[in-house]
């Protein structure tokens, strides 16, 4: 077993040095805007069902130096058929790239822009729609449509800056529904929708810091009250290096707690692939000595038992091997946490040449119960292949099986660079696996269906006026007021956070009490079902109105929040001068605090379960009538005598 | 205009020269907005003179305004070149020769990454480079006959057009695809219908909706179409071949004379008016929807007419329109007049005075339907019957713009009007029909459930 790195929860700032871990983000974050970003559909009509469907296929262009880039040759050795499904509500003829673009969203332009001046971008003068290509079909059109409208940014984050490249406007793409063999199919409502690109500079050194960059980031576009939240609407993708290693991007990161074990893993399999590579050099293989060579081995294999072979004879497919000459033993070399190098052949056949049943390949390292010893040395045999090399077996219709021969060779060959440029994508085990040939530079040009975009100063200016506080610096300012820990942040990225300030100077209020009920009350609510949405701002300043006035009110905020969702009419002040009777006075109280205590002595033994109880019933019985404060301070004197 | 300072007007123009710096100048620019860095690049002609273009390294292009730059300063210059890759296209003794056209129009182009500016693609090493597959249908030549927008072409192009479809034939091609902008194509594809007769092979005219710089372009798939067309079908007309669904999945084959743009942007947006389509081509096969179509011969025996009278014009009626409008023709000296009339034919009696001028002044009156679809019948309402003691002649179905095209060519052979009568009322080829089939008419209504359920089953 050769020596990789310590296990996730060992791993330390120190040993992430001393690998040379970099680590950057790139985030994708949904707008809130009604209508999509270049046509009129409404946006966020998330549906399953579709009306139609529509086929097309993607055609390589050929780049500036008359070759197609990485990814467009892969694209092309795929040939896959694309079904659209389209729902009439959610897609028009745009979005089917039946109708050139409209003009962009303005008010998707102005929350892009109020975000870039949150993040300290410079805000670029005039926006040119660029396209950028994605072959794989998920945008019909071919390319998404994309614009720059800020450049070098940056947060604080601990004693230093996160640089950020650029921030971009862009388009949503389509949702995979499958991808078996040569069809891929996507649902098409998410398309066109607008969202923001923020891309950091690969300045983060930990695993940990990442995600926490990523959170800080979050709570900043969160905080504009501008943005989509829930599942799917924030998306980030992690670009990976260790020193030697490559910069690997990893997308679709739907959830921030996984990312420190996706970087984990990602640090593991470049430096895994680097050991791979000085094994492979050490043997004497270098990439002008490589050598490998293929054969049909269909006859030789035609009595197997081995289900998926047998199946395969079964399909009239045909079986191929590689030999890849000296490799023995890298094939199961492990890459990342419960994975073998294998497993990057694998990806490659699935995704190249289409052969998405799985196992699609078959190597002489298994340790699984396979295809028996003889076949093995008769396939051996046919392949002159020696105990120094390793076999892998590959089946499938001819034409993908041939791409699938060709293809594990590059792939074998690549091991010899080192770690390939890819595009991986995140699993839910915190590991992750190809996806797709990095795409080239050329990839970038200019859209002509629409013209350049000036913004004015006088624009800026009046989007400056709406860009909120950082979430840094309020959490310093509500740490000073003495709120709790664990409120700063919801607070400080929520976009009522100035309301909270506001009602907080206007109505005297402390602070804790009224971030209480702003923030921590409404979940409460929220969970037991009650429309918190009736509370707008103006009912909002109403009941801190009246409690302001009315102090003895804030005991029992629960029950009349009760009663205002029930009531016909929503008014704070009515609800209170209902409840309003004169102050309960002391010798009524007494008695009945007499007569509940009573009771408690009989119920509880120990003093703190007596005290609640007590209070309980007090507040229940006096709701109103008496301030919480003063009646425990009552209830703690009366039974303190009592014992 | 300078190359070196390309699409630049003052100021910024002036700042550029200022600072020393032009087009692809890597710079370095100190702004108030902050520092940006980049290449400069050409600015589009229809842009303001406010902005200075730049490429950032990151891919994306931004403007910057010249009031917030301080100073600009160049780092390197380099200038690039654009080519469009070549690869020979391949000879093979056994493969029909097939003889492409070009007129203009995006059926095959390339886009400048960095400026936007889209280049032609045209000769066969530029075609095969970009769609080798044409290679397995025929060998290819190509003749750039000019390079002009679409809705640019007229007379003079189509004559030329017309003259070297003639010498093509005359030299013995297999057949001719001819490249042309969408917008007037039908216009282009009638009045060939009329001035090269007796075809002994198929002339295909052929573009796209999506340019071919585009993933999802139709260029390709259309190119080829069209190609396997000439080469292979035994179709001796003029046609237009062009994507039968939005999908990916055939093209359609329409009469010259009966098809028609209807979408001012999807890719299915030719269809056959009045009638149904030819064939259907995908890249297997070609299956004909119909057996009364001119066949392949292997005689050169074509017939070229390209006369042309150039003024003859379209009105296309509407309610409340007043004699003004016909007089202003008369006045200038009109020869003919087509008119697109409402329901079976119709214009209104105030209009009567300036036909009955028209009339007197021997001046070709014909009348089509804007509804497209159906016959001109001048005998059913008294209107009718007035107006064609007026002189106008109905048009029986030709389509408005192939009425336009047939008139002016008439008008360009002879003056007599009862040899212009004769001309513009036998059908030459397919332009006027003895029947409508009653399966030809379905515009389909969106929305209702058996539409959508056509939707939902069939991806089209
Ligand atoms: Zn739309």
């Amino acid at each position: 077993m050769p020596v990789l790195l310590k296990p996730f929860e060992e791993m330390t700032g120190d040993d992430y040095a001393q690998i040379g871990l970099k680590a950057g983000l790139e985030i994708h974050q949904q707008l809130l805007t009604e209508k999509k970003l270049f046509c009129r559909c409404p946006a966020a009509r998330y549906t399953e069902e579709y009306d139609a469907e529509i086929l097309r296929h993607m055609r390589p262009t050929l780049s500036e130096l008359g070759e197609y880039d990485g990814t467009a040759l892969m694209e092309f050795k795929t040939k896959k058929e694309i079904i659209y499904q389209i729902n009439h509500e959610s897609v028009c003829t745009y979005e089917m790239d039946d109708t050139p673009p409209f003009e962009i969203n303005p008010q998707a332009l102005d929350i892009a822009l109020e975000i870039a001046m949150l993040m300290n971008y410079k805000l670029v003068s005039e926006i040119h729609i660029a396209r950028k290509q994605y072959l794989d079909g998920s945008i019909p059109t071919g390319f998404q449509r994309t614009t720059i409208v800020g450049i070098d940014g940056w947060i604080p984050y601990k004693d230093r800056k996160i640089g950020l490249i650029q921030l971009g406007l862009e388009e949503d793409a389509c949702r995979e529904v499958s991808d078996v063999g040569h069809l891929r199919t996507y649902r098409t409502d998410r398309l066109g929708m607008p969202l923001i690109e923020t891309v950091t500079r690969p300045e983060m050194r930990t695993p940990q810091e990442v995600a926490e960059v990523a959170n800080i980031l979050r709570w900043l576009v969160r905080s504009t009250g501008k943005v989509r939240t829930g599942i799917g609407a924030a998306r980030q993708d992690v670009n990976v290096s260790i020193t030697g290693g490559t910069r690997i991007e990893i997308k679709g990161v739907h959830r921030i707690p996984l990312i420190p074990r996706l970087i984990y893993n990602e640090a593991l399999r470049q430096y895994a692939l680097l050991q791979i590579r000085s094994e492979l050099h050490k043997r004497g293989i270098t990439e002008q000595t490589f050598r490998a060579e293929s054969a049909d081995v269909s006859p030789l294999v035609y009595n197997s038992e081995w289900e998926p072979i047998r199946q395969a004879v079964a399909r009239k497919e045909k079986v191929f091997a590689v030999n890849l000459k000296g490799y023995r033993g890298i094939l199961s070399h492990p890459t990342q946490t419960g994975k073998v190098f294998s497993k990057e052949i694998s990806d490659r056949v699935r995704v190249i040449a289409c052969l998405t049943r799985l196992p699609n390949i078959l190597t002489s390292e298994s340790t699984e119960e396979t295809i028996d010893t003889y076949t093995w040395s008769k396939i051996r045999k046919t392949l002159k292949a020696t105990a120094r090399d390793a076999l892998i077996l590959v089946w499938g219709n001819e034409r993908d099986v041939q791409t699938a021969v060709q293809e594990i060779i590059i792939r074998a060959q690549e091991a010899l660079v080192g770690v390939p440029s890819e595009t991986r994508q995140a699993l839910a085990d915190g590991t992750n696996g190809f996806e797709r040939i990095l795409p080239g530079p050329d990839r970038m040009y200019p859209d002509t269906d629409l013209p350049p975009l000036e913004i004015t100063e006088e624009r800026i200016e009046r989007l400056r006026k709406n860009v909120p506080q950082p979430v840094w610096e309020r959490i310093e300012k509500y740490k000073k007021m003495g709120l709790p820990e664990h409120v700063l942040i919801p607070i400080a990225a929520s976009p009522l956070a100035p309301f909270f300030e506001k009602v907080c100077e206007d109505y005297m209020l402390s602070p804790k009490r009224a971030a209480n009920l702003l923030f921590e009350k409404t979940k409460y609510w929220r969970r037991r079902g009650w429309p918190v949405k009736r509370i707008g701002q103006e009912e909002w300043r109403q009941l801190f109105a009246e409690l302001s006035a009315n102090p003895r009110f804030w005991s029992c905020v629960d029950a009349l929040a009760e009663e205002f969702f029930t009531a016909p009419q929503a008014d704070w002040t009515a609800l209170i001068n209902k409840h309003k009777k004169t102050a309960a006075d002391e010798a009524t109280l007494q008695s009945a605090l007499q007569a509940v205590a009573g009771e408690a002595q009989k119920r509880f033994t120990d003093s703190d379960k007596r005290h609640r109880y007590i209070m309980g019933k007090m507040m229940e019985q006096f709701r109103g009538q008496v301030e919480g404060g003063k009646l425990n301070e009552m209830v703690k004197k009366y039974t303190e005598k009592d014992e | 205009m300078e190359e070196a300072y390309k699409g630049y007007r003052d100021p910024a123009l002036a700042v550029l020269k200022e600072n020393k710096v032009r087009v692809w100048s890597d710079v370095e620019m100190d702004t108030s907005r902050g520092n940006f860095k980049g290449i400069i690049l050409p600015r589009s002609e229809t842009a303001d003179e406010r902005h200075i273009v730049l490429k950032l390294h990151n891919g994306y292009n931004i403007g910057v305004a010249v009031h917030t730059i301080r100073q600009i300063r160049e780092i390197s210059y380099k200038k690039a070149e654009y080519k469009i890759p070549e690869k020979e296209f391949p000879y093979d003794p056994k493969k029909p020769n097939v003889k492409l056209l070009g007129t203009g129009g995006t059926i095959a182009s390339r886009l400048d990454y960095r400026t936007g500016a889209v280049i032609p693609a045209f000769s066969p090493g530029e075609l095969y480079g970009s769609v080798p597959e044409l290679a397995d249908i025929c060998n290819l030549e190509t003749e750039k006959l000019y390079g002009v927008f679409s809705e640019n072409m007229g007379p003079e192009q189509w004559i030329a057009t017309a003259e070297a479809i003639g010498r093509e034939i005359e030299k013995g091609v297999q057949g001719i695809v001819i490249g042309h902008g969408t917008d007037v194509m039908h216009h282009t594809a009638a009045i060939l219908s009329f001035m090269v007769q007796n075809s002994p092979v198929p002339i295909v005219m052929v573009g796209s909706q999506r340019s071919s710089d585009r993933p999802s372009s139709d260029a390709a798939l259309n190119l080829i179409h069209a190609v396997k067309t000439t080469a292979e079908s035994d179709i001796a007309e003029t046609l237009v071949c062009m994507f039968g669904p939005t999908s990916d999945q055939y093209g359609i084959l329409h009469r010259g004379t009966r098809v028609r743009k209807m979408h001012s942007s999807y890719r299915s947006t030719f269809r056959t008016i009045g009638d149904i389509p030819l064939a259907l081509v995908d890249r297997e096969k070609i299956t004909p929807l119909r057996s009364d179509y001119k066949r392949r011969r292997d005689d050169r025996d074509v017939i070229i007419n390209t006369a042309f009278e150039e003024k003859v014009s379209i009105v296309y009626y509407y309610p409340n329109m007043k004699p003004d409008i016909i007089d202003s023709l008369i006045d200038n000296g009109y020869r003919g007049i087509v008119i697109a009339g409402t329901g079976l034919g119709h214009v209104n009696k105030p209009v009567y005075p300036a036909l009955k001028r028209a009339q007197e002044k021997g001046i070709a009156v014909y009348m089509t339907v804007q509804t497209l679809w159906g016959y001109v019948q001048m005998y059913v309402y008294e209107t009718g019957r007035e107006l064609q003691q007026l002189g106008v002649v109905p048009a029986a179905n030709m389509l408005p713009e192939v009425a336009y095209v047939k008139l002016a060519w008439a008008l360009g052979q002879t003056d007599d009007l009862a040899r212009v009568k004769e001309i513009m009322l036998t059908p030459i080829a397919g332009e006027i029909t003895e029947r409508e089939p009653y399966n030809g008419y379905l515009i389909y209504q969106g929305g209702i459930p058996e539409v959508e359920a056509f939707l939902r089953k069939i991806k089209r």
